[in-house]
């Protein structure tokens, strides 16, 4: 018997305004495995992620998790139902302490401090240093740190990320790829949008790549990784130049 | 010390002057009977202690929560009517002080979730007008129902003797004041406003405070980690409402009086805006201060240009400059200079210039 994946988009179409972003996307997140979602920039790959999250609303097609249909369900239930999301902007509140930040991410508003200090504190151990201080004063790599620990607070049964590596120096992204490889030890579900195509081989179990609101291809990623003629006519890129 | 933080949840002042400002508050509203004895003196601490609750109250709707709301008078005339309305029909006791007190809270809980529920998912600018036209319409209807809220005259009562001024707790007069009926009515006024204002710390200081700051910076980034933004904004809006009630009922204590323009005016939304902008949003500390600086410049701006026109009578101009006729110009200067030089509010600004060190 076929594995029921985990997030199933079946001909998912959406509009923003007038304009069509998203035509009849076909998405499967098995659970357990990493899968990237691939593409160029205005592919679609951010609104299919807000699509999932009823951020923008599917206007067609069908969006299930774990066997629930979920595209006309408000935010907030989706959420509930085990999904984070970690937004391209990163989606902390700037105004508030990085704990307060952390408290919002919890469903009772505490947290197990063996889950702090076990999973969050041994990913991004700068964040216990910042525990007071304004989330607005991090740092660019601090604030995604932020934006991934608030996501896995709490065992989620899927993470959403977009494009965590944007703006962030090399250092800094090797230490999120650190911080994904341990999430991944851990059989955690992610789906991620990443553009940095070092970053995506080295997490991926599975790819799906995005062209024009559509899905092209899926497969392996290390069939994708593998395949330099497949990189070139799906991304316009060669492997070579990103030894 | 570890007390004093547990019972201002954990929120402390933030820069030494502010801890000096609300110690030295703390200490004059706790013996403002004996500090400055006189009727005039213990009205003018009596309002001060209500304009704190009712002007934090609006802060969790405004400075937490973001939402700007033209009917807190209406929460405030609720109460007031809650407490006005069986003690003027000769029904003078503490049950009916309670029961109106409740009375006048559960109404302003029920048409604040109506107007949360019915109008915070339009936008912003839409809730406020919302409110403006709720807030008009009960202005109105208490104007209109004559039988019950005294109409434009609005309701003169007795209340219970401990708080009458003839009332005598002690023979003697102790420090040299005599403890009558106005100082009762003035400490249970105090103590309400101690026990609100440091519940509202905690609730602020609270997850549920944290998700209403999470709201007001980004309302879809809050909703994307599971929060109902409609359910919460609600929420703040009905806990404001019940405590502005609390406020009104009060007020009507005070003033054994209630009427549409001391607790349903317009001008009295602009104070309570002032506060806050003034104090500072968002801070709880901060309408309490602007609280103070509005009362004590309506009481006292006037009888102060006044002393100064009298002391400058020799000189030009000056005499006529600071006639006391003119204090509401004087007063909107003042509150220039405070935009100006605090333009994130007296607690907003001093905590701003803390945090640079």
């Amino acid at each position: 018997m076929a594995e029921i994946p985990l997030l199933r988009l079946s001909g998912v179409h959406t509009h923003i305004g007038r304009y069509h972003i998203l035509h009849g996307v076909d998405l499967a997140v098995r659970e357990g495995r990493l899968t990237v979602l691939l593409g160029r920039n205005g592919a679609g790959k951010t609104t299919t992620l807000r699509t999932v999250m009823g951020l923008w609303k599917a206007s067609a097609g069908s969006i299930e998790f774990a066997g629930k249909p979920i595209q006309a369900m408000a935010t907030p239930d989706i959420a509930r139902l085990g999904i984070a999301y970690v937004p391209e902007t990163m989606g902390i509140f700037s105004q508030l302490t990085v704990r307060e930040n952390m408290v919002l991410a919890s469903t009772t508003g505490r947290f197990e401090e063996a889950r702090l200090d076990g999973v969050v504190f041994a990913l991004f151990p700068v964040l216990r240093e910042k525990w007071h201080s304004a989330a607005g004063s991090l740092s660019g790599g601090q604030k995604q740190m932020l934006a991934i620990s608030r996501a896995i607070i709490e065992e989620r049964r899927l993470l959403i990320v977009d494009e965590p590596t944007k703006g962030l120096a090399p250092a800094v992204i090797e230490h999120l790829i650190d911080g994904f490889q341990k999430l991944k030890q851990s059989r955690a579900t992610i789906l991620l949008v990443e553009q940095n195509f070092h970053m995506a081989r080295s997490l991926g179990d599975d790819v799906a790549v995005m062209d024009d609101g559509r899905v092209v291809h899926t497969g392996p990623m290390a069939d994708l990784a593998a395949d330099e003629a497949l990189q070139e006519r799906l991304l316009g890129l060669s492997l070579a130049s990103h030894q | 010390m570890r007390f004093g933080a547990r019972l201002i949840s954990g929120d402390k002042p933030g820069h030494p002057v502010l801890s000096v400002l609300l110690i030295a508050l703390l200490v004059a509203l706790a013996g403002a009977p004996f500090f400055f004895p006189g009727t005039r003196s213990l009205a003018v601490a009596s309002q001060i202690c209500i304009f704190i609750v009712l002007a934090a109250s609006y802060d969790i709707m405004l400075g937490y929560t973001g939402i700007v709301s033209f009917a807190h008078t209406m929460f405030f005339g609720m109460g007031a009517y809650g407490v006005a309305i069986p003690l003027a029909n000769g029904w003078v006791g503490w049950d009916a002080i309670l029961l109106g007190t409740v009375g006048g809270v559960l109404l302003a809980v029920v048409v604040a979730i109506g107007i949360g529920l019915l109008s915070l998912r339009v936008q912003a600018i839409f809730f406020s007008m919302v409110t403006l036209a709720v807030a008009s319409f009960a202005q109105l209807l208490a104007t209109q129902l004559r039988g019950i809220t005294g109409g434009e005259d609005g309701l003169t009562f007795s209340v219970p003797r401990v708080l009458s001024p003839a009332f005598r707790l002690l023979a003697q007069p102790l420090f040299g004041v005599r403890l009558d009926g106005r100082v009762m009515t003035y400490y249970l006024i105090f103590a309400v406003t101690l026990v609100l204002f440091l519940l509202m710390l905690r609730i602020a200081n609270s997850p549920f405070g944290s998700v209403l700051k999470a709201i007001r910076e980004n309302g879809f980034r809050a909703e994307a980690l599971g929060y109902r933004t409609v359910v919460y904004r609600t929420l703040a809006g009905a806990l404001s409402a019940a405590i502005a009630a609390v406020a009104g009922a009060l007020m009507a204590l005070l003033l054994r009086y209630n009427g549409p323009d001391t607790t349903l005016s317009f001008s009295i939304m602009v104070d309570i805006l002032l506060m806050v902008v003034i104090g500072g949003m968002g801070t709880l500390y901060g309408p309490a201060l602007g609280a103070v600086v509005i009362v004590l410049a309506q009481y006292y701006l006037q009888p102060a240009m006044q002393a100064l026109s009298d002391a400058t009578a020799g000189l030009p101009l000056l005499p006529a400059i600071f006639h006391p006729d003119r204090w509401l110009l004087w007063l909107g200067v003042l509150f220039v200079l405070i935009v100006y030089f605090f333009p994130a509010g007296i607690v907003g600004s001093l905590r701003g210039r803390a945090r640079k060190g």
